[in-house]
């Protein structure tokens, strides 16, 4: 792929015509039916139940939209707003996105790949891709006169709700599922919102949102405004180009929950590629990965089925842990449709892949970034992906707050007995099996008694 | 046979008179959800596809739990029952 302009970008004037922040959605559009709506707080087709999609002038957009115009935007999300359904709105900015693509230097050695990149999204303002999502959403919420915010969550979107709607003096409302991490709960709480804890799994506090969205007026970023919200996932893609010099990735591996970011990743570069800032057709390779302990979406594609049955899950990769997730017949169309694969794990081997990102990128990732990378690692395995192809893995969520999931592996812990020599380290097969991804060298400190 | 209350999401609420809670008769689920077509024309179409199946994005559930649990459209349901029809486009 040229490094260069593209064809359209090179003929075209930069900048000019509608100044940035100008709304180019149109409507929205179901993405079963194609029946259309109007902008408006709604996320489901009346006909046929199908997810609404944002539908934009994309030639209106290819008119005016160009790399100098995207540069000379601020270092956030809102550089991208020409392909935003809403427009920037600072009352709800905390400052989200253009977060560090970094080159893995030593993962790829460890895997035998050539070029492997991490898109490191634990450096969001509360810490996960979430973010992206909320501040759009919130945008577009206040556009529609909300005042109250809420949404279901497995914790991640429930500090990026509670934190959002702080700074923009919005009342809030996040529900969560009773077992969540405590982590989880505490970095919501602070923001001092309404934290709702459910009896039961993230499926029955989604329904009972899917629920409650019906009878408050309340802006539920997950429901009534989630064709919105979901848009804000596509500058993962985005930056992902722009950072690579207009580029696009070979190959993408992203966690699956709902299955929305995967689909969102697909549709950016599409974007990109119709309003001409990259060259046609997008060729990226698309796969995802789940745990194995909720993975209707993996077991559907391993199985080469069209149905995907919902789940009970039981996971410790609790963001992940939709067991029925509302995107995952589109996820699956997209792994298909662009010869991706995916990758289920076990629990181990979400430790594991937490372990050794940190231990050969020094980037301490959430249990779903432990499943991202245990989940390459099965691809790579599997012959999935092909070791000369440009790779990036989506790391989305910080592990300070799964600290539960890796404290019993290398947290400090007393030795049994004082030790009479110095202590060796413990060795790799301490902690896992050979089918998960090996770490370079065991990290288990030992608290020594004096 | 046994009156169980159906709930109705918004959206659809043209197709009842605006009512939010529907009280129909069935032995199933598929039998309730029929009943609601005859009573409130133009439902089945919103829910089932061509073949007959609940469409892939309707969400429906006895007691509190997804009827994809239990026995699908020929799930038992008893008298005072709620039977929830949701949207799955929700969450994540």
């Amino acid at each position: 792929m040229s490094s260069g302009k593209s064809s359209v970008e090179a003929s075209r004037p930069a900048g000019a015509a509608a100044p940035l922040g100008t709304c180019f959605a149109q409507g929205l559009r179901c993405r079963d039916c194609g029946r259309e709506y109007e902008m408006a707080p709604v996320h489901f087709c009346e006909w046929c139940f199908g997810s609404l999609e944002v539908a934009y002038d994309l030639d209106a957009i290819r008119a005016v939209i160009s790399r100098e115009r995207i540069a000379s935007g601020p270092r956030s999300i809102w550089r991208y707003a020409d392909l935003l359904p809403a427009a920037h709105h600072p009352r709800v900015d905390l400052g989200t996105g253009f977060t560090p693509l970094v080159r893995a230097e030593r993962l790829g050695a460890h895997l035998g790949l050539r070029e492997l990149w991490i898109k490191d999204d634990t450096r969001n303002p509360t810490n996960s891709f979430k973010d992206r999502v909320v501040n759009v959403a919130l945008a577009k919420a206040l556009e529609f006169g909300f005042e109250t915010v809420a949404c279901a969550s497995t914790g991640n979107l429930a500090n990026s709700v509670a934190a959002h709607a702080a700074r923009g003096g919005l009342t809030s409302y996040v529900f969560v599922p009773s077992n969540l991490e405590a982590g989880k709960i505490l970095t919501t709480a602070i923001f001092a919102g309404n934290v709702v804890a459910v009896d039961g799994n993230y499926d029955d506090v989604n329904r009972l949102c899917a629920e409650l969205a019906d009878a408050f007026p309340w802006a539920f970023v997950n429901v009534n405004v989630r064709a919105f919200y979901s848009e804000g996932s596509k500058t993962l893609a985005y930056e992902t180009a722009e950072q690579l010099g207009w580029e696009l990735p070979d190959h993408i591996v992203a966690p699956m929950a709902s299955g929305s970011l995967l689909t969102k990743l697909h549709k950016g570069f599409k974007e990109l590629a119709a309003v001409g800032l990259i060259d046609g057709p997008v060729t990226t390779r698309v796969s995802g990965a789940q745990a194995a302990g909720c993975s209707p979406i993996a077991t559907a594609f391993l199985e080469q089925s069209d149905v995907i049955k919902p789940v009970k899950p039981d996971t410790i990769a609790k963001s992940l842990a939709i067991g029925n997730p509302a995107d995952g017949y589109y996820a699956l169309d997209v792994v298909r449709t662009s010869n991706g694969a995916c990758a289920a794990v076990s629990d181990d081997e979400v430790v594991a892949g937490m372990r050794l990102l940190a231990q050969t990128e020094g980037i301490f990732a959430e249990t779903a970034g432990g499943v991202t990378t245990s989940g390459l690692c099965q691809l790579v395995r599997d012959g999935v992906i092909d070791p000369d192809e440009r790779i990036v893995l989506y790391i989305t969520g910080h592990g300070l707050k799964t600290l539960d999931a890796v404290e019993p592996h290398v947290g400090p812990r007393q030795p049994s007995a004082p030790p009479s020599k110095p202590s060796s380290p413990p060795s790799p097969s301490e902690t896992r099996g050979s089918a998960g991804p090996q770490l370079l060298e065991s990290s288990s400190p030992r608290v020594q008694s004096t | 046979m046994p009156s169980v209350s159906v709930r109705i999401p918004t959206q659809l609420r043209s197709l009842t008179g605006g009512q939010a809670e529907v009280v129909l008769d069935g032995a199933t689920v598929g039998e309730v959800l029929r009943a609601l077509d005859v009573a409130h024309v133009g439902f089945g179409e919103r829910i089932f596809d061509e073949q007959g199946k609940l469409r892939r994005f309707v969400n429906v559930f006895v007691a509190e739990e997804d009827v994809r649990f239990l026995d699908g459209l020929d799930t038992q349901v008893t008298v005072g029952q709620v039977v929830s029809i949701v949207p799955a486009v929700a969450g994540g």
